[in-house]
């Protein structure tokens, strides 16, 4: 699938494209098909998202999961700060990013 | 230390005000991130992995226990409790909002510090030997004519729009602390045989994508001729960098392209004509500057004895202090390499508590080094017992300084939007094998430096061993280098051959450091065996 990535224009957070707006949950993202470039100009042209690019990911058990490492790593925080990831709680969370 | 006067201070606040009018435009969306990229660069603010990334400059690594405070607040307020000292001698917060960047820019202005010219294409903050003003063995403190450069160089229009950035160090001593031919152009203050004080000159160095080690292009210039000299070196690059190359715009490549000779008589030729203008500063203007620079008032007639009977206080004086100047003092190394933490790392109440230690032993002073370590410049001898007691009770009296441990990391994957593998969690399973002290101390000084790109913010290039990460078909990977060093014997590391997963690099590094332990020659550092043997016996034992 493929889904969209940006940072929040303000904060810069991570977030993803959940099919109406901007979330910061790699889980809500959806598979916006052919459809990438028309929603990132869109909403960058509203300043709703800053930087965002498409990238691919697939759709596993335990929700979406992009294909690089480098956006597990937008997607959850460092990996040297479990305290500070968004799922601070799952001991399992590294095996997901790597 | 050098204290803003009315103009520093109107030229902060004023640029403070700027910012604040053009994160407005922004976020109101008059501008957008292509326009607004170039301003926020400018100001110190990149926008990384996980938020917008905010690097503050140390000038010359030197500051005092109120900066560090006020650093502390940033961190707590603004941030995640906490901040990052890099191999610049800066700090970076790595969780910024955009909207709060301008209130934290004016917090800093309270505190005459800044993020100006911290990225972008611009001369970068001028970097120093962090032990200046304090080593013994230097002829002069070499941060008057940092801040004098830094004086000549923040917010003047030419050097604004350079091709690339531009990083300066200056040091007054034989040893180099500092990694000066790592520099585009380095000064060595040095004494001629007339016994005058002038600089010995480098040019070209820099790592990155493609490294190169500064060569010297002048062994004598008058103090006084620096402005012109300067000019005349950044108007040889500007005429005739690439600017079409981004690859090719350090320069390093210029004076490499150009030859070093061609490149030498072109600044003199240019220098001729700058000093004919006579815009060289007047020696009152470095007097006054330099007058900042007086030393604390040092106590006379201190004691020398230390009871060492503690073996920990006594492995901690032994490792991280180091000799200072004035009799009845010593010079005292912060670790910032805790065995399983992150290089560089540091929370706002351990900065809190440095800034408070700093003022009770140090008149206040605080330095960063390149080595993402903290010193504390000026601790009576007799004091070095309760500074101990007091760096314990926060979890900063690790005793590792220059050892396998004591690693250079960048921010790597877990950060940064350019890197291509972390660096970090390798830098911990070093120091996680490595971590008996007794071990450490057996393989003696080795300088390992990590870096997450070709980039090379870890100075892989000048580590005794270096680590590069690289991205293999989507997994990271890591070479191993061996043999460079930022001292004063400069070298350039060399990759060993095909690169390993994060354990593998891990194992790599530890046969390594066996076969050096199984060769070396009594006193020989990992670096001298690895000089004196060369590549392919650590090719060997590491490709088994
Ligand atoms: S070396 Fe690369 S990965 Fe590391 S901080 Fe620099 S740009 Fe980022």
């Amino acid at each position: 699938m493929k889904v969209l990535t940006g940072n929040d224009l303000k904060t810069g957070a991570v977030t993803w494209w959940d099919g109406v707006q901007w979330s910061l949950h790699v889980e809500d993202a959806v598979d916006v098909g052919d459809h990438a470039d028309a929603i990132m100009a869109r909403e960058q042209a509203a300043q709703r998202v800053n930087g965002p690019y498409a990238i691919d990911a697939e759709k596993t058990a335990d929700g979406v999961r992009p294909a690089h490492i480098k956006d597990r790593i937008r997607a959850l925080g460092p990996t040297v700060r479990p305290d500070l990831t968004l799922k601070p709680a799952d001991p399992e969370i590294g095996n997901w990013v790597i | 230390m050098y204290k803003y006067d009315q103009y520093d201070q109107a030229m902060v606040d004023a640029r403070v005000e700027e910012f604040r009018d053009q994160t407005r435009r922004r976020i109101a969306g008059h501008m957008n991130d292509d326009q607004f990229k170039p301003l926020r660069l400018k100001n110190g603010l990149y926008l990384q992995l996980h938020a917008y990334m905010l690097r503050v400059a140390i000038p010359y690594g030197t500051f005092n226990a109120v900066q560090m405070r006020k650093l502390a607040h940033i961190a707590r307020t603004y941030d995640r409790g906490y901040g990052h000292f890099t191999t610049r001698q800066n700090i970076q917060y790595n969780w910024i909002k955009l909207e709060q960047a301008p209130d934290i820019l004016a917090e800093l202005a309270t505190v005459e510090m800044h993020a100006i010219q911290t990225s972008g294409e611009s001369i970068r903050n001028v970097s120093a030997d962090q032990y200046a003003g304090a080593a013994a063995d230097e002829i002069i403190d070499p941060r008057p004519w940092a801040e004098t450069i830094r004086q000549m160089t923040n917010f003047m229009p030419e050097f604004s729009y350079l091709p690339r950035k531009f990083k300066i160090a200056v040091i007054a001593s034989k040893v180099d602390r500092a990694a000066l031919r790592w520099h585009d152009f380095a000064l060595r203050i040095v004494r001629n045989e007339a016994g005058e004080i002038g600089f010995e000159v480098y040019a070209g160095g820099g790592m990155g994508r493609t490294p190169f080690i500064a060569h010297k292009i002048r062994d004598f210039l008058p103090t006084t001729q620096i402005f012109s000299y300067l000019q005349a070196v950044l108007r040889v690059w500007n005429r005739n960098a690439r600017r079409d190359n981004i690859h090719k715009q350090r320069m390093k490549i210029l004076v490499h392209e150009l030859g070093q000779e061609e490149f030498s008589r072109q600044v003199e030729e240019a220098f001729t004509h700058f000093l004919s203008l006579g815009q060289d500063f007047p020696q009152a203007e470095y007097d006054r500057i330099a007058a900042y620079f007086t030393p604390p008032p040092f106590e006379q007639g201190l004691s020398e004895d230390l009871d060492l009977s503690d073996p920990a206080f006594a492995a901690w004086v032994r490792l991280q202090t180091v000799a200072h100047q004035a009799p009845g003092y010593a010079i005292a190394n912060i670790s910032l390499k805790p065995v399983g933490g992150i290089p560089g790392d540091i929370s706002a109440d351990q900065m809190d508590r440095v800034a408070d230690l700093a003022e009770r032993f140090s008149f206040g002073e605080i330095r960063a080094t390149h080595a993402q370590n903290l010193v504390l410049p000026h601790v009576r001898k007799i004091d070095l017992p309760a500074l101990w007691q007091e760096l314990r009770a926060v979890g900063l009296a690790d005793a590792n300084l220059d050892l396998v441990t004591d690693i250079i990391a960048c921010p790597g994957l877990d950060y940064c939007s350019l890197a291509n593998a972390r660096s970090i969690p390798v830098a911990q399973k070093i120091a996680e094998r490595f971590a008996d002290l007794e071990r450490q101390e057996d393989i003696g000084e080795l300088k390992i430096k990590i870096s997450g790109c070709i980039n090379a913010c870890g100075h892989h290039h000048a580590g005794n061993i270096g680590i590069l990460g690289v991205d293999k078909k989507g997994t990271e990977n890591y070479q191993l280098l061996l043999g460079g060093s930022g001292d004063e014997e400069t070298s350039q590391a060399k990759i060993t051959g095909p690169g390993f997963d994060e354990d593998g690099v891990v194992n790599a590094l530890e046969r390594a450091v066996d076969h050096y332990r199984a060769v070396r020659q009594p006193g020989e550092r990992f670096i001298d065996t690895y000089r004196r043997v060369g590549m392919d016996g650590f090719k060997e034992a590491i490709y088994v």
